[in-house]
């Protein structure tokens, strides 16, 4: 049995903090929202946690060219651990979302290119998980699994594209405006200092997380060889 | 030294025009044997078919098809019921090659792996547009709506190409797995959207009569998609039918 390296374990109890500074940041420290009052506060860990789910994502769509060409495990593995830590933290970024949705666009869920790109990123990748159940051989399953991420990881920006068809009304707080959102404000500087320490802090957790994932996908994998050895 | 050169060039491109022809005399028997074997059978067309008039019958008690609502859902019941068929379809054609031991034999042949793809594609390709060709007229008798224009033609090839190009690529795969039957629409569902997304928009349009310029934008997502993941699906092909 490996133990846990230093760095992981500091590293754990560093999230840990950072989590409960930028909680506070978000909860007391940011001034509340003139119009939406305190339900805008979900919007810091909305944010952090979509940032670091779409890196997640993306992550792992290069992780499967990299495991297509060099047909290293070692790939694979960094690939399930950013595509199951990443759809976690989408989950939580979409259930936020929803819980601030209700009282600003007095609706838990609205078919915005934004929101529908999210429901269809998650099903793509749960669909991602049930390809890889049901495949034994683990080689096969890692071919697979990066065969569809791939087809996946292209196609989720697509469907957000085509569905920009139609017009949106998720409201964009940084970089460009637009005019038909709904529930759109301007960050005061304390706002900034608790989004972006958001930011920061969730980078740190969602690492923290693929590392440990990581270091448990590595385990796995020794667990199957010895498991092999015993049956030969 | 010059004359070797051109000696040189000229059996170079005798040699990949010879490649080209053998590329394309693969694909075209893979999908002359999907074809006869289609022939001889009638399995996998008349289950498509079928099930597409079925799925028409339960729109039309689910969404009380009456003239009103007919006219904003028609394109939208079409493709459902083209993605769904076309599922059942792409699912036998590919577990027909697993069971029978097919696909060994078929990777056996000394050819580039991407014919066999291609192969599929258009075999796959050519069931599912003779079951729209016999679902259109069948629903315009139905429901008196014309669907007989060009336009609308153009975007149901289109569409089919990029559904059947992505199908084809994700059924090799979930016939492979424990799950199969259940699996493909799971897998291509969620991937397919876009092309249904633009193909409902573009259809819809032109069963309105909308401007040309509104329908130029799906249209344009269309032919995109189709090229995009046809690439991809070429180059990553080898990896799903390895041994």
């Amino acid at each position: 049995m490996q133990d846990k390296p230093i760095t992981l374990k500091v590293l754990d109890i560093v999230s840990l903090i950072l989590l409960g500074i930028s909680t506070y940041l978000a909860l007391v420290f940011a001034p509340t929202e003139l119009v939406m009052g305190d339900v805008q506060r979900v919007f810091y860990f909305h944010i952090g946690t979509a940032w670091t789910a779409l890196m997640g994502f993306i992550l792992a769509a290069v992780f499967s060219v990299v495991y297509l060409i060099k047909k290293d495990l070692k790939w694979d593995r960094y690939q399930v651990a950013a595509i199951e830590v990443s759809l976690v933290f989408f989950f939580i970024t979409i259930v936020l979302g929803s819980i601030w949705a209700r009282p600003a666009w007095n609706t838990w869920w609205t078919w915005d290119p934004r929101l529908t790109t999210a429901a269809v990123t998650e099903l793509i990748y749960i669909a991602y998980f049930m390809l890889r159940q049901g495949i034994d051989d683990p080689d096969r399953r890692a071919r697979f699994g990066a065969v569809y991420a791939l087809v996946g990881g292209l196609s989720a920006p697509i469907t957000f594209f085509a569905i920009r068809l139609f017009r949106t009304i998720h409201p964009v707080v940084i970089g460009g405006a637009n005019a038909e959102a709904e529930g759109g404000f301007a960050m005061t500087a304390d706002m900034r200092v608790a989004f972006f320490f958001a930011l920061f802090a969730f980078t740190v957790i969602f690492v923290d997380l693929y590392w440990n994932r990581i270091r448990l996908g590595n385990l796995q994998e020794k667990v199957e060889q010895l498991k092999l050895k015993v049956t030969l | 030294m010059a004359e070797n050169v051109e000696r040189t060039t000229k059996t170079h491109t005798a040699d990949r025009g010879s490649r080209t022809g053998n590329f394309f005399k693969a694909v075209s028997a893979v999908v002359w044997k999907d074809l006869q074997a289609e022939f001889r059978s009638r399995e996998l067309f008349s289950a498509m078919l079928v099930f597409s008039l079925l799925i028409i019958l339960i729109f039309n008690f689910a969404l009380e098809l009456d003239i009103k609502t007919r006219q904003s859902v028609t394109a939208g019941v079409l493709w459902a019921t083209f993605a769904f068929a076309g599922t059942l379809g792409l699912n036998r054609s590919m577990a027909i090659e697993k069971d029978r031991g097919c696909l060994d034999g078929l990777l056996l042949a000394p050819v580039d792996r991407s014919a066999i793809y291609f192969g599929k594609v258009i075999s796959n390709l050519a069931f599912m547009l003779i079951v729209e060709i016999i679902v259109l007229p069948v629903y315009s008798i139905l429901y008196n709506v014309n669907l007989f224009q060009a336009g609308l033609l153009l975007v149901i090839l289109l569409g089919s190409i990029g559904y059947v190009g992505v199908g084809t690529l994700l059924s090799a795969m979930s016939v492979q797995t424990r799950t199969r039957d259940i699996l493909l629409p799971i897998l291509l569902f969620p991937v397919v959207i876009p092309v249904l997304l633009a193909a409902v928009k573009a259809s819809s349009g032109y069963l309105t009569g909308a401007e040309f310029s509104e329908i130029l934008l799906p249209l344009n997502l269309l032919i995109a998609y189709d090229i995009i993941f046809i690439a991809v699906a070429f180059m990553v092909f080898d990896n799903v039918v390895e041994e």
